[in-house]
């Protein structure tokens, strides 16, 4: 691997972290917690959804151990139940959803725009609180006894047939979706209105065509999982009888309205993720990404489609066999713009000057899994294949791809390269890229032979299986073990950065993004005067003039 | 290997060389399945190899250090229509394949031997044709196509044969099918794949496939007495349908001989195909399946018959083709004193003088 670097860091002897900085201008838990600027509200996510994200870690670790062995020793059946309930509720609705829009969406958004603040700040804190409060009563459910409808809820077991704590989850959730509402709605009040003059859509860095894509699933999409939340709550406390067969009701109906949200939903989850990748892998190999155009309209693309193919999930389910042929083809059609992305950024190295810094390794990570997601996905999507995969262990092991290998790989590369932005320091180069790596060969050691599980029949949510099921099931777990030391070693050297880390000064990358053009940490109002885009996104030869400019001034 | 005790060492040997990595293919549509998978794993294989071999040759030829100064280049409308046709295109052809597959899986040939099956937490209850009843078995014959009949009694389930790589879910208040013809004698999986609560993964059996002489064997061995037709004779007159559909001048239900597979005509206007589902929600919910020219008098059998019980209904007008015993049953009940308990001797003579087809 080359040693060459992009990073160009003050000179360390003299640099300080600028005393005046949107951390240090108020002190006190008050002034952090009624705060309106969008920087301290990211930073009061990404504490938060690291905290869930633990939680939903230490959930996943015990899923892994009790599958160490074909009997259910470990965990009993119902317990076992509720621990990979919580897991995917805590996972997807306390982290995935919220990762990348919430922490550096919310970061960088205003900045990348040239704006001081997102459009509706008092909003912007009311999703914080209202995503703690979410919380809050996630935590009270798993404390109280938890819950086992697995996070898709599926009726009428959910609604008939089960004594946990339905109830305050779907309102937990009902409650998340709102906080992920108003940050999408904010998203995108701010990147119509607040763009900074010259800031054309198309100078708009791919990160904010992405979040603002996702934006729109979340303004879109979320009230429909509101409202079936809320009917699961009344048929469970009154029997309204909507989804209730017995009431003449139907329960197909609620995977048709649940799958309307949460297949939008994995876009929610995956497009802000791609807008990270492109951010990185332009910046890591100093050239304006390819095919910017195609790159952001991929992603809105994505968003409308993403709004068609609810039903590839209830293929099985005895849907006609027309409406299972529209939706299959709908999925296909889906699944091209994700393709044009990966042969987009792959181009994007072509004849670049690329280093290989820990964002650009999570990147590369990022598009070797999200190829296999993606490709599995299309499995799923062909209605043949598909029976035999589905409820398998082959979908679990195809939406970790996505949303694991894909998402959580990008929301890594992502903090790793905004961190110097947003804490003023450089995080440890070495133990980072070891960090990276470790993610990746446990990552592929944990998942890979799910695949393999499932072709093999395996169903998912079993506390036991047979027998011959269990060496596959072995590496499974061992490769869990890695992938976890390889995600508590960022939380041990982030956090020792924050006081010793190297001084990073305003643009370590050499990056040509708004962001970069003001002092790390940035200050309340993100630039001492509206910056004015001059230039089109990832110019870099405007970059180097700029600075041949400055060297030549000074 | 001596540095690793020789018993774990023959242990690990045998065990990390004994374990499957693909499952049996033991029906019809398996190997055809199969095909279409190997094609997408080629497919995925190729894509994920241009990929990385892409990403590899770049990051080599265009490093910092071989590379110091990048060329700025826009895009390139003929290589990104490429990335995006190809795909595109093969794609289309993993969902034309698929689809010929799926409609393959779920449409069950005319000649299929009908066995059903009823989903409950946690064990799956299988009712033949013959009155055989399995729980958390099904025995089939080898050669023949072998429809399934589906429903839950309580919330989805999902029956899953990895080995014939076919699943369909139960659920509950309608029939749902899938057909296999299995080609393997043996002994397979039986899965129930949708989450249904705590037992979901006790919601497991075994999959027999006989040859044909075993099987007949089998199902001479395993015979309750009644067939399933035969139960839901017992069950018509209990439930008193006879008083009506019994096809005397005056019925007020309509006549159900060789109603099966025909259509009729609704109150509604709408006009409806008389098959498994049609008859089930017709006993279930009669108000809203009113045959044309007839009251809306039925009171529902909601909650009075159990999911087999319908079963049983179901396949007896399945095979009902004259109403005679029907009137026969009706006129010997009719004639018998209210104190007594046997039935009359049937072929009463002043009942079937009376009586013609």
């Amino acid at each position: 691997m080359s040693t060459a670097t992009i990073v160009s860091l003050p000179d360390q002897s003299t640099a300080r972290v600028p005393k005046m900085n949107f951390l240090t201008r108020e002190n006190g838990l008050l002034s952090w917690l009624l705060t309106g600027d969008h920087k301290r509200i990211a930073t009061l996510y990404l504490i938060s959804i690291t905290f869930f994200f633990f939680i939903g870690g230490a959930l996943a670790g015990l899923i892994r151990l009790e599958l160490l062995t074909p009997q259910s020793d470990l965990l009993a059946m119902d317990t076992y139940n509720k621990v990979f309930t919580m897991h995917g509720i805590i996972m997807i609705f306390f982290f995935l959803v919220p990762s990348v829009p919430a922490t550096l969406g919310n970061f960088l958004i205003p900045m990348m725009v040239g704006a001081k603040d997102l459009a509706l700040p008092k909003i912007n804190l009311l999703s914080w609180y209202l995503y703690m409060i979410a919380g809050v009563m996630a935590i009270y459910t798993m404390i109280a006894g938890g819950v086992d409808t697995g996070w898709t809820f599926t009726t009428p077991l959910s609604t008939h047939y089960l004594n946990t704590h339905v109830i305050s989850t779907g309102l937990a959730i009902f409650v998340a979706g709102f906080s992920s509402i108003f940050t999408g709605l904010n998203f995108i009040v701010t990147i119509h209105k607040m763009r900074c003059p010259g800031m054309t859509w198309f100078r708009l860095p791919l990160f904010v065509w992405s979040n603002y894509a996702a934006s729109i699933l979340m303004v879109l999409g979320t009230p429909v999982l509101a409202i079936t939340l809320v009917l699961i709550v009344l048929e469970r406390t009154v029997g309204i009888g909507v989804f209730d067969p017995a009431k003449g009701g139907d329960p197909l109906l609620f995977q048709h309205l649940f799958w309307f949200y949460s297949h939008p939903a994995v876009y929610i989850m995956i497009l802000p993720g791609m807008g990270v990748i492109s951010e990185v892998v332009s910046t890591f190999s100093r050239k304006r990404v390819f095919g910017y155009t195609a790159v952001a309209f991929s992603s809105v693309a994505i968003a409308v489609f993403g709004f068609f193919v609810w039903a590839h999930h209830m293929f099985i389910m005895g849907i006609s066999n027309y409406a299972a042929l529209v939706f299959s083809l709908l999925t296909m059609l889906v699944a091209v713009p994700s393709a044009i992305k990966i042969f987009n950024w792959a181009f994007t190295l072509y004849k670049g000057s690329i280093t290989f810094e820990t964002p650009m390794l999570y990147a590369f990570g990022f598009m070797g899994l999200f190829t296999i997601g993606g490709m599995t996905g299309v499995f799923l999507g062909a209605t043949g294949t598909d029976i035999h995969l589905t409820e398998t262990y082959f979908i679990v092991a195809h939406f970790h791809f996505v949303m694991v290998g894909g998402m959580l790989m990008a929301f890594l590369s992502g903090i790793h390269f905004w961190w110097p932005k947003w804490t003023g320091r450089m995080y440890p180069e070495k133990i980072s890229q070891f960090a990276a790596v470790t993610t990746f060969i446990g990552f592929n050691l944990t998942f890979f032979p799910q695949f393999i599980l499932g072709m093999l029949g395996m169903p998912r949510r079993y506390a036991s299986y047979p027998p011959e099921f269990q060496v596959l099931n072995v590496f499974s777990t061992a490769g869990a073990t890695v992938l976890g030391v390889g995600y508590l070693l960022p939380i041990l050297y982030l956090t020792w950065s924050l006081k010793y880390g190297a001084v990073a000064g305003d643009n370590p990358w050499q990056a040509t993004g708004l962001e970069w053009m003001t002092q790390s940490p940035p200050l309340t109002e993100n630039f001492p005067q509206i910056p004015v885009m001059d230039h089109e996104a990832y110019d870099y030869e405007w970059l180097e003039r700029q600075q041949q400019q400055e060297v030549a001034s000074v | 290997m001596n540095y690793i005790s020789p018993v774990l060492w023959q242990f690990l040997q045998h065990w990390m060389s004994n374990f499957p990595l693909f499952p049996p293919e033991a029906s019809k549509i398996a190997p055809q399945m199969d095909a279409l998978f190997f094609f997408m794993v080629l497919v995925s294989l190729v894509g994920l190899t241009i990929v990385i071999l892409l990403v590899l040759s770049f990051s080599i030829l265009y490093n910092k250090t071989r590379h110091p100064h990048a060329t700025q280049i826009e895009g390139s409308t003929l290589l990104e229509a490429t990335w995006t046709i190809i795909p595109l295109g093969l794609f289309l052809i993993m969902f034309v394949w698929g689809a010929l597959l799926y409609f393959r899986v779920y449409t069950p040939p005319a000649n299929a031997m009908n066995i059903y099956v009823v989903g409950k937490q946690w064990m799956w209850k299988v009712e033949h044709p013959g009155g055989q009843h399995e729980i958390n078995e099904l025995h089939v014959p080898e050669g023949v196509p072998v429809q399934l009949t589906l429903i839950s009694q309580d919330v989805f389930h999902s029956f899953s044969i990895p080995a014939f790589r076919v699943k369909r879910e139960a659920i509950p208040g309608r029939y749902t099918s899938v057909w296999f013809e299995a080609t393997r004698p043996g002994t397979y999986h039986l899965f129930c794949t949708q989450y249904c609560g705590t037992n979901h993964s006790q919601m497991i059996g075994h999959v027999v496939v006989m040859t044909p002489d075993d099987y007949k064997k089998w199902l001479a061995g395993s015979t309750s007495g009644n067939s399933l037709a035969q139960n839901g004779e017992r069950l018509f007159a209990s439930l008193s349908c006879n008083a009506c559909h019994n096809n005397t001048p005056d019925a007020r239900g309509p006549n159900l001989a060789n109603v099966y597979g025909s259509s009729i005509t609704l109150s509604s206007g709408e006009r409806v195909r008389v098959d498994d589902a049609f008859l089930r929600s017709a006993i279930l919910d009669p108000s809203e399946n009113v045959k044309q020219g007839f009251v809306p008098i039925m009171p529902t059998y909601q909650g009075q018959i159990s999911e087999e019980g319908v079963i049983s209904l179901v396949e007896y007008i399945k095979h009902l083709d004259s109403n005679y015993r029907i009137q026969q049953t009706l006129n010997t009940t009719q004639l018998l004193p209210s104190s007594e308990g046997q039935p009359a001797p049937s072929g009463n003579a002043a009942a079937s003088g009376e009586v013609k087809q």
